[in-house]
């Protein structure tokens, strides 16, 4: 990796006494000459107390601040501002695996600081698009929705869309203790694949940072996660660097330590809401909803944070978590997320209002990466047909459903009344499964044929005869 | 070749102010700060002027020098360039990553033309000989099945002094003199053109042969010509890049020009670990070798996405130039419009809709206005056809990217999520989508395939419009209210709809579809609805007819038949009318 290159590049530190403006997150600091965009300050109030920020503009003899711990008790005349001369950087090292650290990357589990001979930046690099190595391989998380329908793969973004009040992270836990480099159907698995976990939160609620501490906890997982957590009741603006330190990290451990790196950042919402308000600030000109007009490119400096380089073993996996507001993907956070990530995870209220766990909605869900990451050598031969096909079926039950609910379900064809039976079966034994259940990639797909079995085989035009004739089963067989 | 004009006052992202010389222009290419960032004067005001950095500023102070080069922001045309991958503002992707490794960094100056190849150059005109701009000095066979022509750059003519013998030559090696009426030009195999002027031709022609992609539903329901505008709208998730790949393969141009814009990394990776082992149906050649991309991922520099639609265009334009036809993909163009409301903003201009500039559709119009089928300056005819994705916030249509594109494009193919929720593939909407080229290729079609395609197309869109309001009563009363015509109507569209329009873009057979294969297939289906309608009239009721084995046949026959065992077809042809003399005996 180059970042290790990126040395602290002495700018030349420089001091100023007093600030000509403070509103809200911001300092607008005057009579500083030769200040470099986007530099890290420590900015110290009138008691000696030190924070952090970093430059947002720069001019002739004025420099735009934003402190990330926020501006109470700054004065106008009693502010020391010190310029760093660089931007942000934070140590790096393996042994973070196991820590604590707060959202800019100080420790707070009451250990030292880390050994760290490499000082990454914080914004890293954008990797060449002729490095990188196109995703094969997929991961196997034991959830049948997910590696059946929308296959995660190694290197890959593939964020959950929830809404709050979804188990969401319930989900997100299982994922990161089931998660293992899958293997063709029936084949043992490799060589237990061990990932390093790198968890950021963004203005979580402390009991979902504690639920998280205490899964990887149960899971044994402990030692190979590195949490950052900014809190609820933490500076917002903190919440713009702490997915950027904990990717600088997972950066670190996956293309200069080889390491298989999952990356778990919550809630992407809370984060964007830090920006908006940050743009809000200072007057800039909005989009959507009050959104900066660059929510996309920001989120693309992190999300593209993701995937494998011809010059490591290791990968990066993002899982990004956000919750809808008011469960409405058009929003501009999931939106443009979407734009972005290779697929989204959809968990829906209908599914966890039937107590179905995990409530994932299958048909807006969709793994762009799949594709390559199935078939004969990765899953099985038939996994592409069978997941169109049960896409297929399942999306005609709905159609089917609602006209139920319009006619009554006697009134149905027979046909439709066995795509009414098969969609329930999908959701109750296809989508739900218990939390601790770990389904083998083989289960998966031969539930999924079970399941196809109630259907007459006419109506299967996905999958092809041959697939039918080796894994359809005849009605008495299933009896 | 670089001066110092001035230095920084104000540096707020990719947009920067400096003080300096009044003797700079607008739109000229500058370098900035000691790293020398590659940057472009979007603005003059008194001695203060506005750049856009083509890359990332951090560290960037006021007082630090800008450097100006006297030419506007250029691209270098000349052979060498298929099979390239470049960032927006044309530097070589592979190169980068052997100088820097896989992280891109900054301050990297590269030629986007290899200086070091030699290529083996012959002359076509000879001493003495008047020229003009445009005129094709010789030929470089640029792979085993692309004949690079080497033209006269567009400004130059005059008499030829001295031509080169055929031989070996790099591309900055005189191939030719002229004396022109500034005195003698020395000419080589290497033009430099600026991204923001459109390359000059002596006619717009008329657009009447299709663009043919290999994908059913646009080459029979809504095609675009040679030269002609498209637009894909969907939300995420629609199929856009997999739709833009797929024409990207299969479409039968010579060249194409893929521009990723503020997309995703993975996918460029796809298009070049794919594209080296796709194999042209048409001349059994590799598909990356008539290829040129253009790979600005989202978490490039913004300015330079906002660059790499017209770097795009430019190449397009200079191989249309040679008298070729020329596919060009923008993928995203919503993107590129981003990245304008972006430094927009940072400009503090007065925003119009959504936080858009004012001149979003003047942009739009001059993007799309660089499209078309020409006569080129040495009398060849030539085309640019551009396909650009467009990606709505939310899916929605009504937002001004969208709509605004609406209004310069012929062809709409809108995509449609519940079709993509369904995994019907490409998930193209048929009734929203429109082409305004559907008479002009319709006599290109009669001549190639001897058949009425018009007619075949109007009767299959009438039934599918037709599906579509009947089914609105099924959602309400269920399908056993309607009578067994309509119903047949119903089972029809069904066919055509999986049988034809669905189409897997990972199956070997089903990927490209020839067009004899296409109208066939089409000719098959409206034949059964012939046939059954007639029987039904007669008293048959639709379970029968739903119930015939040939249904399926010709709901599978797009991935069992490969294009070149079409006699196959007719087969199936035998097949279905035995079936239906079968039945139409009973019904006597």
């Amino acid at each position: 990796m180059n970042q290790s290159t990126n040395q602290l590049t002495d700018w030349g530190i420089q001091e100023v006494s007093g600030v000509g403006r403070v509103e809200g997150p911001i300092v607008v600091v005057e009579r500083a000459g030769n200040v470099g965009y986007d530099e890290v300050v420590e900015v110290i109030d009138s008691q000696g107390r030190m924070r952090r920020g970093r430059v947002l503009e720069v001019g002739e003899k004025m420099a735009v601040v934003e402190v990330f711990s926020g501006t109470s008790g700054l004065t106008i005349d009693g502010t020391h501002i010190r310029f760093l001369g660089q931007s942000l950087h934070i140590p790096v090292a393996e042994e973070m695996l196991g820590r604590i650290f707060d959202g800019t990357g100080n420790p707070i589990d009451g250990g030292p600081q880390p050994l760290a001979s490499t000082f990454a930046d914080i914004n890293g690099q954008p990797i060449n698009p002729t490095s990188r190595v196109y995703p094969r391989d997929y991961i196997q998380t034991g959830i049948s929705a997910i590696d059946g329908m929308n296959t995660l793969v190694m290197g890959q973004k593939l964020p959950l869309f929830s809404g709050a009040g979804l188990p969401h992270d319930q989900l997100a836990a299982q994922i990161v203790r089931q998660a293992t480099l899958g293997s063709p159907a029936g084949e043992s698995p490799k060589q237990a694949q061990q990932f390093a976990i790198v968890f950021a939160a963004m203005g979580v609620k402390h009991d979902v940072a504690e639920y998280f501490r205490n899964a990887f906890a149960e899971s044994g997982a402990l030692t190979r996660v590195a949490m950052f957590l900014n809190l609820a009741d933490d500076p917002p603006v903190e919440r713009l660097v702490t997915p950027r330190a904990a990717l600088t990290l997972a950066e670190y451990l996956a293309f200069d330590r080889q390491m298989h790196v999952l990356v778990v950042l919550t809630d992407m919402t809370n984060y964007c809401e830090a920006l908006r308000q940050i743009s809000n600030v200072r007057g800039e000109v909005p989009s959507r909803k009050g959104y900066p007009g660059y929510l996309y490119s920001d989120l693309a400096s992190l999300y593209e944070r993701t995937g494998r380089v011809k010059t490591s073993e290791g990968s990066i996996t993002q899982i990004p978590i956000l919750t809808m507001p008011s469960d409405d993907i058009t929003h501009p956070v999931p939106d443009l997320t979407g734009y972005i990530t290779e697929g989204q995870i959809v968990l829906g209220r209908n599914l966890n209002h039937q107590n179905i766990y995990p409530p994932i909605s299958v048909l807006p869900s969709l793994s762009r990466l799949m594709k390559d990451g199935i078939g004969a050598g990765h899953t099985r031969g038939d996994h592409s047909h069978l997941s169109a096909q049960l896409y297929a079926a399942y999306a005609h039950m709905q159609d089917v459903r609602s006209l139920a609910s319009v006619i009554g379900e006697e009134e149905l064809g027979a046909v439709d009344q066995q795509f009414l039976k098969f969609g329930r079966a999908f959701e109750r034994e296809f989508v739900g499964q218990s939390p601790t259940e770990n389904r083998t990639i083989e289960q998966t797909l031969d539930l999924g044929w079970k399941l196809l079995s109630m259907l007459p085989k006419e109506e299967l035009t996905r999958v092809s005869p041959d697939e039918i004739k080796r894994y359809y089963k005849e009605p008495h067989d299933t009896n | 070749m670089s001066q110092q004009f001035g230095n920084i006052t104000w540096v707020n992202g990719p947009v920067i102010r400096a003080r300096g010389s009044r003797d700079v222009s607008m739109l000229e290419q500058v370098e900035v700060g000691d790293e020398r960032l590659v940057g472009e004067i979007i603005g003059l005001n008194g001695d203060s002027i506005t750049i856009q950095v083509y890359e990332e500023t951090t560290g960037m102070r006021p007082g630090a020098p800008v450097f100006g080069t006297g030419l506007p922001l250029s691209v270098e045309l000349g052979p060498g360039l298929l099979r390239s991958i470049y960032d927006g503002i044309q530097r070589p992707l592979p190169i980068i990553e052997r100088e820097t490794g896989s992280f891109i960094d900054r301050g990297v100056h590269m030629n986007p033309l290899d200086r070091i190849e030699h290529w083996s150059y012959n002359p076509i005109l000879k001493e003495g000989e008047q020229v003009k701009g445009g005129e094709i000095l010789g030929t470089v066979q640029e792979t085993e099945n692309f004949e690079h022509r080497i033209m006269v750059p567009p400004n130059v003519s005059g008499t030829l002094t001295w031509v080169a013998p055929a031989k070996k030559y790099t591309i900055d090696e005189v191939i030719a003199r002229v004396k022109t009426e500034r005195g003698e030009r020395e000419l080589t195999m290497i033009q430099r053109w600026p991204v923001r002027r459109l390359r000059p031709y002596k006619a717009r022609l008329g657009q009447n042969i299709p663009l043919i992609t290999g994908q059913r539903v646009l080459d029979m329901l809504f095609p675009v010509s040679k030269g002609g505008t498209a637009a894909i709208p969907g939300a995420f998730g629609a199929g856009k890049t997999v739709t833009q790949h797929s024409i990207a393969k299969w479409a039968d141009a010579d060249i194409v020009v893929y521009i990723g814009c503020g997309e995703r990394g993975n996918e460029m990776t796809e298009v070049l670990q794919e594209f080296p082992h796709l194999i042209d149906p048409r001349n059994g050649r590799p598909l990356m070798e008539r290829t040129v991309l253009i790979a600005n991922t989202s978490n490039m520099p913004v300015a330079a996405r906002e660059a790499s639609i017209y770097t795009g265009i430019t190449i397009a334009e200079y191989f249309r130039d040679m008298g070729y036809h020329v596919a060009l993909m923008a993928d995203s163009t919503s993107r590129w419009a981003e990245a304008l409301r972006e430094v927009s903003g940072r400009l503090e201009e007065m925003p119009a809709e959504e936080g858009y500039p004012a001149y979003l559709a003047a942009r739009l119009a001059e993007f799309y206005e660089r499209a078309g089928y020409v006569e080129t300056l040495n009398g060849k005819q030539g085309s640019i056809s551009v396909i650009g994705a467009v990606s709505p916030p939310g899916g929605d249509f009504s937002e001004p990217v969208t709509q605004h594109t609406k209004r310069y494009i012929r062809c709409f193919w809108a995509l449609d999520k519940s079709l993509a929720s369904a995994r019907h593939f490409p998930s193209i909407n048929w009734l929203e989508s429109y082409s305004e080229y559907t008479e002009d290729v319709a006599g290109w079609w009669r001549e190639k395939v001897g058949q009425d395609w018009l007619k075949m197309r109007n009767h299959a869109v009438e039934l599918l419009s037709e599906e579509s309001r009947l089914s609105q009563i099924v959602k309400l009363v269920g399908p056993d209210a309607l009578p067994d015509e309509q119903r047949l109507v119903l089972e029809t569209s069904r066919i055509i709809r999986e049988g034809f329009l669905q189409q897997n873009a990972m199956d070997n057979i089903d990927a490209y579809s020839d067009i004899h294969k296409q109208i066939a297939m089409m000719n098959l289906m409206l034949h059964f609805h012939e046939r059954a309608e007639r029987i039904i009239k007669r008293g048959a009721n639709i379970g029968t007819i739903h119930a015939l084995p040939i249904v399926n046949v010709l709901i599978r026959m797009k991935e069992q038949i490969p294009n070149n065992e079409l006699e196959k077809l007719d087969d199936i042809r035998k097949t279905l009318d035995e079936q239906m003399d079968q039945l139409e005996a009973e019904y006597r």
